[in-house]
């Protein structure tokens, strides 16, 4: 047994075996099986209506897979409470999806859930984290779209997970706000010992960014490896 | 003007019926020339509206001579009526029958309970029944709205309500926006009946009460009671609906189940 904290960046920490969803005998996900190590980055691409996203909702249980298992720090996730396991494995989607209210509010949502009221400074400190130095109290219906896709990374990260979803995150904003949110998401993977899974149409930005690709077609893995060994293949 | 024609009773209403009847299909005409189509629906809740209420009249009329339980008996088969026609409302809620039906037994019928036992309510079939009904009607409405308004308003939201789960919320605590509009809507109607009671709106007990000759001051009064009695199972109703909806809108591992995909109507 190692220690939790003498982590390796060769423990896979999420793994999911046989992995297949199916509504209305239509197959969203279909037989995936896949190992994610601790620490790293791993981008899932693939043309649309693939299956990405249907994939990413199975791995923090927003739906329920029909047959297979996911595996999350050594332990069948259905052992484990949804809202822990939902508090461990955050999610950050295409769009913000902003509550009314604060940027505040929104940031300090996550630990409220849990009873846990978090202090001013740490909210500050996670704003500057994200380049929005100063944001606290502004009024969320007035954020352009890349300041609000950077609080929504801030609220998740307000739960200090240890892996993050991330669908599409910057498939709604304009190229400049797109770079500025790229980076972003590196600089907190490497910061912040995260594991991320980032869901992208854009092959550019996997190999930019990814340790290893998977390549999803028809709800199926095509191919997993590095970006050079799985883009150029 | 009628009753210069129509001299029996019978004739009477039949005549003022077809009057009332030929009124509802005009404002059909009115909407059917800004293209919304209600006659089929219009035509056949007319029919079944004149049908039901004539043959509640003749049970009525047998029931007046019955002993005095069968009114509790009566009023039960009323709510699982309500709760089915509550049902079609709510298409695409799961335990949409159940939730109802359930919701409006602890709205209307606790209501109808308590104030029988104090005397508030007359145990004489002529008055449990009539307003016994009443509060069922009016704690079905209140139901359908509260299930209809919530439905909607969780479809428009399933992106802010899954966010919210994502980050570790209860379900109970990513819906709370949309239950809690969706009861203060629920309870617009019986709130203005309250606020224009007399006003706008001399209601049917009064009425009733004054035809045969009750004092106008005490009929007033009951009306007020009937009012306040609406309210009270209405705000009863609409509780327990979305206390219930919220807990059937997800799975056991908390997954949204209420999805745009599902019959809307
Ligand atoms: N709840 C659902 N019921 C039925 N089909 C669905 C559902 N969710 C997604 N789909 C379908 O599954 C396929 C995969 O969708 P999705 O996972 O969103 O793909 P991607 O994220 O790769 O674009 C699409 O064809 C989509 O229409
Ligand atoms: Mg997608």
């Amino acid at each position: 047994m190692i220690a939790p904290g003498e982590a390796s960046h060769n423990d896979v920490i999420l793994a999911t075996e046989h992995l297949s969803r199916v509504v209305g005998g239509v197959t969203l996900v279909n037989d995936v099986s896949v190992e994610i190590h601790t620490r790293e980055l791993v981008a899932v691409v693939g043309p649309s209506g693939s299956g990405k996203s249907s994939f990413l909702r199975l791995l923090n249980r927003l739906d329920e897979p029909t047959s297979g298992t996911v595996t999350f720090e050594g332990l069948d996730y259905r052992l484990i409470p949804p809202r822990e396991l939902r508090r461990k494995i955050g999610m950050v989607t295409q769009r913000a999806y902003l509550f009314p209210g604060s940027v505040a509010d929104n940031i300090s949502f996550g630990p409220r859930q849990r009873g846990e009221e978090m202090p001013p400074d740490e909210i500050d400190g996670l704003l500057v984290h994200v380049g929005l130095p100063g944001f606290s109290d502004r009024n969320v219906a007035n954020l352009s779209g890349g300041e609000a896709q950077r609080v929504s990374l801030a609220r998740a990260l307000a739960n200090s997970p240890t892996v993050l979803l991330l669908d599409e995150p910057t498939s709604a904003l304009d190229q400049e706000a797109k770079i500025g949110i790229e980076s972003l998401i590196e600089k907190i993977v490497q910061q912040s010992q995260l594991t991320c899974v980032l869901v992208t149409h854009d092959f550019e930005q996997a190999s930019r960014v990814a340790d290893r690709v998977m390549v999803f077609q028809a709800g199926r893995v095509l191919r997993v490896g590095s970006a050079t060994e799985v883009l150029h293949a | 003007m009628l009753n210069m024609f129509f001299r029996g009773p019978l004739q009477l209403g039949i005549a003022q019926a077809a009057v009332t009847a030929l009124a509802a299909m005009i404002v059909v005409l009115l909407a059917r020339s800004r293209n919304i189509h209600l006659e089929s629906d219009l035509a056949l809740a007319l029919l079944r509206g004149a049908v039901q209420i004539v043959a509640v009249g003749s049970i009525l009329g047998i029931l007046l001579r019955s002993p005095r339980w069968t009114g509790g008996l009566l009023l039960a088969a009323m709510i699982l009526a309500a709760g089915t026609i509550s049902r079609r409302r709510a298409k695409g809620l799961p335990a949409a029958f159940e939730i109802s039906t359930y919701a409006i037994a602890c709205g209307a019928g606790s209501v109808i309970a308590v104030m029988t036992l104090l005397g508030v309510i007359d145990t004489a079939i002529t008055s449990l029944i009539p307003i016994g009904s009443m509060l069922i009607a009016n704690a079905m409405n209140t139901n359908g709205l509260t299930l209809n308004r919530f439905r909607a308003d969780v479809i428009a939201h399933t992106g802010e309500i899954e966010t919210a789960l994502a980050l570790g919320a209860a379900p109970k605590q990513s819906v709370a926006p949309y239950s809690e509009a969706s009861f203060e809507a629920s309870l617009i109607p019986a709130i203005d009946s309250l606020r224009s009671l007399g006003i706008v709106w001399i209601p049917g007990v009064m009425a009733g009460m004054l035809l045969s000759g009750a004092s106008p001051f005490y009929a007033a009064i009951y009306q007020f009671v009937v009012v306040a009695m609406i309210f009270t199972a209405s705000g009863l109703t609409s509780l327990v609906s979305t206390l219930l909806i919220q807990t059937h809108a997800f799975t056991p591992a908390e997954q949204l189940v209420i999805r745009p995909g599902l019959a809307i109507q």
